[in-house]
């Protein structure tokens, strides 16, 4: 009797086993698709094609008598003008109007104004030069170069036309033309030109929010964590509150960035698109989050310790603030960097105040217009140009491996602050 | 001998639930007495009024009134901190904090602001020490971990502890129900040193101890002070038939 009911006592555990491992491998499967699709198609906006011109140009219409750049000349200065003549001297044989549009339009529309901030950051002195330099080819050209852009289809169909293909590859033939890592995409902000475009602009702006968030919410949720664990009188009010709180961390994102917009922008008039505003909105949208996870960690520290305070006679602060907050610290690490996290990821309070605008210069204060990570992918994902899709994977990679060392630093501060018993 | 202590008709009641009723006994000054009595007959929480530990639990009530020194220690111009450091306590799991064991002695003395400079703090700390018979064990790992002793010896870091803010009683909650004998008998001598210049309440399990220890022993049942008087004639003659079933292991 005994022995049949262990066998179907075993057969049960052994069932169960397996259920538990096939549904950990079906996650981590689908983890895994996920971020190889993604991997897949954003790895190729690690490269861009670049071609290389030799310029010659007389720097005396641009600078002043010293032999310093004058920016008012400077921008004044046909820039496009003399990268497209050099760029005709490689085809010659293109003479008509109509034609020589199409041959510079496989070169970026921004060819001209990175020449100009090249010339700008090399301080050229007075008189001639003769230099070359590696410009963005226009991104169908890049396209085509990463086999992204099917040749199949008809011509009129296609972005790029039969004629600039053969242009494209008799540069890449004569060595002028080809893929080198992309820097770009790591040292500037947002362009209506996915060559020019980059995601500077939105770490920068998510770091700016995310400080905001931190030093708005941390205080404030361990405060009012510490108060309802130890100060508050159990009552009907107390009850409010923390029934309240729950609530308030299951309140949709969206909703705190319409408070945000009624209460920060138009009550108390802050500037929009402000990762000031921004954290705000997020630092209220985590504070439930930070709350509930202090609270719990706070109840784990066990009351011997602050009774053996209290009976020393510190006071109820002096008990909560030098023994049992030190002791709960990794566990208020570890919901702060998660609702850091959640923060860091969320998009719809961040539309609502404005951080969804195109913004192409980096942020470099707490009320300069920005706009963060997430924002950045929804927008690119949003665009037509097919080069904004790679860039698009390529930023929600960077995004996973910022949570991801997040989540990282989370651990290692826990294992610091973790006392051994 | 003059009192220490003098509780009248002293109520607590959680809630509606009465823990202790109608308690008026007087304790003296530099002696041990001793609290017994089965569980749950409420000396814990008398012993807990001592030094209004009981504030700290909710929808806990007292009624009655408690003096020290002929005043009266839940009165409007008493601060339980202030108390607290007159009044001192040890408790049955030993509760060193996770720090190291000269911080664990010198917290009280430092919020308290007894120690005017480094030396002096020091000074306080090597004579707790050397009162709870500690620092020879501990005098080369003042900057080790409290956490990191054996059972008696946290407690005994316990027990400095309280002596460093230079309390005048010490409330002692079963503090050898965790240890083994060799550390009972340790912390025993301990109490028997200090009852020279502490008051010391110590409530107890172990009937064997109190009558080692203490001169005066109140027994408690279910709430109510059954007999108070002489540990010598508690033990020996007992006036209550409830005592004499208590201390002669007829139940409890």
């Amino acid at each position: 009797m005994i022995r049949k009911s262990i066998q179907s006592r075993r057969a049960r555990e052994t069932r169960l086993k397996i259920y538990g491992i096939s549904s950990i491998c079906f996650a981590l499967i689908m983890l895994a698709t996920l971020l190889i699709s993604i991997g897949l198609n954003g790895y190729s906006a690690l490269q861009q094609a670049y071609f290389k011109l030799d310029i010659s140009v007389n720097t005396e219409k641009f600078v002043d008598d010293s032999g310093a750049p004058d920016n008012n000349k400077m921008n004044l200065f046909n820039w496009d003008g003399l990268v497209q003549s050099a760029l005709r001297e490689f085809f010659p044989e293109v003479k008509e109007r109509d034609e020589k549009k199409e041959l510079f339009a496989i070169i970026s529309a921004n060819a001209g104004y990175d020449l100009k901030e090249f010339v700008k950051k090399k301080a050229l002195g007075s008189g001639s030069h003769t230099f070359s330099v590696w410009l963005h080819l226009s991104d169908d050209a890049d396209q085509y170069l990463k086999g992204r852009l099917s040749i199949d289809i008809p011509e009129e169909d296609r972005r790029i036309n039969n004629k600039q293909i053969a242009w494209v590859n008799s540069l890449v033939e004569r060595d002028i033309a080809k893929l080198k890592f992309n820097k770009t995409f790591f040292t500037s902000a947002d362009s209506r030109e996915p060559e020019s475009a980059g995601i500077l602009g939105s770490v920068i702006g998510s770091a700016l929010t995310l400080f905001v968030t931190i030093m708005f919410a941390l205080p404030l949720a361990v405060m009012a964590a510490i108060y309802l664990e130890y100060f508050a009188k159990p009552g009907k009010i107390t009850d409010f509150i923390e029934v309240n709180v729950n609530n308030l961390a299951a309140v949709p994102s969206i909703v705190f960035g319409l408070l945000g917009l009624s209460v920060f922008l138009s009550t108390f008039g802050l500037p929009r698109s402000a990762p000031l505003v921004g954290g705000l909105v997020l630092g209220l949208m985590t504070l439930p989050t930070i709350i509930i996870a202090s609270r719990a960690s706070i109840r784990s520290i066990p009351p011997s310790i602050r009774e053996a305070a209290l009976g020393l006679g510190a006071s109820k602060m002096q008990a909560a603030l030098h023994h049992v907050l030190p002791l709960a610290t990794p566990g208020i690490l570890t919901g702060t960097i998660i609702g850091m996290a959640q923060a860091l990821g969320e998009t719809a309070p961040l539309l609502m105040i404005g951080m969804v605008a195109f913004i192409i210069d980096i942020p470099t204060t707490f009320t300069s217009s920005a706009t963060a990570m997430p924002v950045q992918i929804y927008m690119w994902s949003d665009s037509a140009e097919r080069a904004f899709y790679e860039r698009s994977s390529l930023a929600i990679l960077f995004l996973v491996a910022f949570l991801i060392s997040m989540n990282l630093l989370a651990v290692v501060l826990r294992k610091k602050f973790e006392k051994k018993w | 001998m003059t009192s220490k202590f003098r509780t009248k008709k002293v109520e607590v009641s959680y809630g509606d639930k009465k823990a202790i009723r109608d308690i008026s006994l007087d304790i003296e000054k530099n002696i041990i007495t001793a609290l017994i009595g089965p569980s749950g007959c409420g000396k814990s929480t008398f012993l807990r009024c001592l030094n209004r530990m009981n504030d700290v639990i909710e929808n806990c009530s007292i009624k009655g009134s408690i003096h020290l020194d002929e005043q009266d220690i839940y009165g409007p111009d008493i601060d339980p901190v202030e108390l607290r450091a007159r009044v001192g306590m040890v408790f049955q799991k030993a509760n060193p904090f996770p720090k190291s064991i000269f911080d664990n002695i010198a917290y009280g003395p430092r919020i308290h602001g007894l120690a005017s400079n480094d030396s002096e703090l020091k000074d306080i700390v090597h004579n707790s020490l050397e009162k709870a018979g500690l620092m020879d064990e501990v005098k080369d790992r003042l900057n080790d971990q409290a956490t990191g002793l054996s059972g008696g010896q946290q407690q005994r870091i316990c027990i400095a502890r309280a002596i460093a803010v230079s309390p005048e009683v010490i409330l002692m909650d079963e503090p050898c129900s965790a240890l083994d004998p060799i550390a009972t008998a340790k912390i025993e001598e301990l109490m028997n040193e200090l009852s020279e210049s502490y008051t010391i309440i110590i409530v107890t399990h172990s009937m064997q101890q109190a009558a080692r220890v203490s001169k005066k022993t109140a027994f408690f049942h279910l709430g109510d002070l059954i007999e108070y008087n002489d540990t010598d004639k508690i033990f020996t003659q007992p006036e209550n038939q409830k005592t004499q079933d208590y201390i002669t292991g007829r139940f409890g």
